[in-house]
């Protein structure tokens, strides 16, 4: 278990233009840490640089209490499992997991105990003697894992290690992945493209676009008070709708898309920018109706495409030249061109300024006790 | 009829196969198989002036050419040969391969100049080879004389003769394996490096243990090419000894060429032909079994 601290780091390929800039994290020992973003926001670079495949150009990395800048990959004290595995084809199962262990001239006989432990962790035993080649994804897929295991480094570094798994065998390897972390306790910083590996795996999320931090912080926070619409967009599915809205004073509404009108609590109208700015409300914060709706809540929509997940519907409409989406849970029998009631709360709602895209209001918590927080007496 | 005709639909599959196949088989044929067979008939007869068939002797032409003492130095020239040239061409081709796969600034110049003499005829790099090993005027001789060396009669000496082909061989088809090996080392996986990085191997542990394995079937097919390439040397020997001094660089198809051409011995040069071709073939074959053990394909 080791910290990892990245203190105002950047990169830069030709000396003028920061593809990464002010890069400030602390990674914190035996912490799950996963940096999310779009493809091309520099989060495989980051990695990389923390595992001193590429240079750093600008800031300090330290690991452990270490300044690691111009370390060598292999006093780091890190492992890594790269997307395409990286394994040696020419080696077997039982050789490529040892392969470090053999450089470091591990006693023969010990590196094949390692190598059995390690392999019956992951089940992997009666592939030992195999060649990657005769291995199916999801087991060369463990047998990079393992490779990565077998070294006991305190810090591992995963690059989109699930991306070449069909879905199935990607949401057991996460689960997977995240108990071998748990039970033996290493630093782990995972990138990924994929929210919802993001959102299921990590203790903590670092968001990047364009090689700048959007937001750090635990999954379900991020999701609950996005920092700014890129944010609010790029965590959930199906993402967050948005749409321009301006506040009227004089009726103490707040015109959404020049269409709905939501009427505003008189308690939030003093947090309200005067001018306009871009709100934003999760899928399943737009509800059905009940008899209980006020009348003034609720808004009609034409649908323009319907999904049915079994649990679930999702139907979209548009707004304000936005395509938007509602997700009610159950199934509900919809068609295309429906005029469908929808009812939305303005305490879901998330505003974000129009001009610097910062959070002004976020939802409130939706979040469900199983126990009673408070024991009344 | 109808026989016919089921047999006929039922073959459209091999008449399609047979048609795409068509062009290049008439190429075959006319370069290839027609002057193999034609050689390999040749080798059982005596021929006339214009190189036909006159009298059938069966296996007389290779029976008087086992006994030859002509033929057997051509023999041992010509395996000493390979043995001068094909080794040391990919060692060095693989060194300079090594080299010029770094990822350093101008490599590309680098890259360009090992394998430009795969772009030179044999003819013209032969010529600039044969200034440069003129007893008097050559550079080698000059470089000596200025080391207070002895002179050394390169391609007029018979010790030396065959050394000094081997060398410019060496020279002219270090090109072509060098570009061939740096293809197959760009092939390698460039995550594996990084990979044996983090786990700390230096660069003769990764060499060792990545690049060569890696690089085997690569290094196979140079082999192969090079050791068959080496049996059919005759552009070099031409221009700079014509098979001399002594018969000391007389290799085996420019004994082939003087048999024919200068002779016109046609049916004992078709019967060494005939002999060369089964020594590649057995060569060839004796490499695959030995060598495809050790190599791996992905």
């Amino acid at each position: 278990m080791k910290r990892v601290e990245l203190i105002d780091v950047s990169k830069s390929y030709d000396k003028q233009v920061d593809v990464i800039s002010n890069i400030n994290v602390t990674i914190e020992p035996g912490e799950f840490f996963v940096l999310v973003g779009p493809s091309g926001c520099g989060k495989s670079t980051m990695l990389r640089m923390i595992a001193g495949l590429e240079e750093i150009t600008g800031g300090t990395l330290k690991i452990g209490e270490k300044v690691a800048n111009n370390l060598s990959p292999d006093k780091r004290d890190l492992s890594m499992v790269f997307q395409n595995y990286a394994l040696y084809p020419h080696l077997s199962v039982q050789q490529n997991i040892t392969f470090g262990l053999d450089v470091k001239k591990m006693k023969k006989e010990e590196q094949r105990k390692k190598a059995n432990e390690v392999a019956e962790m992951l089940g992997l035993t009666e592939y030992l003697d195999r060649k990657p080649r005769e291995l199916s994804g999801g087991q060369r897929q463990r047998v990079a894992l393992a490779r990565a295991i077998v070294s006991e480094t305190p810090i591992c570094l995963m690059d989109e290690p699930l991306s070449n798994l069909d879905a199935k065998l990607r949401a057991h390897m996460r689960s997977e992945i995240r108990r071998i972390q748990r039970s033996l306790g290493i630093t782990m910083i995972y990138v990924t493209h994929d929210q919802v590996e993001a959102m299921t795996m990590g203790d903590r999320i670092m968001i990047l676009h364009e090689g700048k931090i959007q937001q750090i912080g635990k999954p379900i926070d991020i999701y609950n008070y996005p920092a700014n619409p890129f944010v609010a967009t790029f965590i959930g599915s199906p993402p967050m709708n948005l749409a321009k809205a301006e506040f009227n004073p004089s009726t103490s509404e707040l015109v959404i898309a020049d269409e709905l009108r939501l009427p505003v609590p008189i308690d939030e109208i003093g947090k309200l920018p005067r001018t306009s700015m871009t709100v934003g409300v999760r899928p399943e914060n737009l509800y059905p109706i009940t008899p209980e709706t006020k009348a003034e809540d609720v808004f009609h929509v034409e649908v323009t495409n319907v999904e049915i997940l079994g649990n679930e519907t999702v139907f979209s409409f548009k707004l304000g030249g936005e395509e938007w989406m509602a997700k009610w849970s159950g199934q509900w029998h919809i068609d295309i061109g429906d005029r469908m009631p929808v009812r939305m709360e303005f305490e879901s709602l998330s505003i974000f300024d129009e001009q610097s895209g910062e959070l002004i209001k976020g939802t409130i918590d939706y979040g469900k006790y199983v126990k009673q927080q408070k024991v009344s007496p | 009829m109808t026989r016919i005709g089921r047999v006929w639909r039922k073959s459209v599959d091999g008449r399609t196969a047979a048609l795409y196949l068509l062009p290049s088989i008439i190429l075959f044929s006319v370069f290839v198989f027609y002057p193999m067979f034609r050689t390999i008939y040749l080798s059982f007869f005596l021929t006339d002036q214009t190189g036909n068939a006159a009298i059938m002797v069966g296996f007389e032409n290779f029976v008087y050419l086992l006994g030859s003492s002509e033929f057997q130095n051509s023999m041992k020239a010509t395996g000493l040969f390979v043995l001068y040239t094909v080794p040391i061409t990919i060692i060095l081709a693989l060194f300079f391969a090594l080299l010029a796969n770094e990822k350093l600034k101008g490599i590309g110049f680098f890259r360009t100049m090992y394998s430009s003499t795969m772009g030179i005829s044999v003819a013209a790099s032969s010529v600039i080879w044969l200034f440069m090993f003129n007893p008097s005027i050559g550079m080698f001789n000059r470089l000596l004389g200025v080391l207070n060396l002895p002179q050394i009669q390169w391609l007029l000496d018979p010790e030396w003769a065959l050394l000094s082909v081997s060398i410019s061989t060496i020279w002219m088809n270090i090109g072509f394996s060098f570009l061939i090996l740096l293809g197959g080392l760009q092939n390698i996986d460039e995550h594996l490096y990084e990979s044996s990085r983090i786990d700390g191997a230096g660069y003769f542990y990764r060499l060792r243990r990545i690049t060569l394995p890696m690089l085997s079937p690569t290094l196979f097919f140079i082999i192969t090419i090079s050791l068959i390439n080496a049996f059919q040397t005759f552009g070099q020997i031409d221009i700079l000894t014509k098979g001399g001094p002594s018969q000391s660089t007389n290799l085996i198809v420019y004994s082939i060429y003087r048999e024919a051409f200068i002779n016109y011995q046609f049916g004992t040069a078709s019967a060494q032909a005939v002999i060369l071709f089964l020594i590649i073939l057995i060569v060839t074959i004796l490499q695959f079994k030995l060598g495809e053990r050790k190599v791996h394909y992905q």
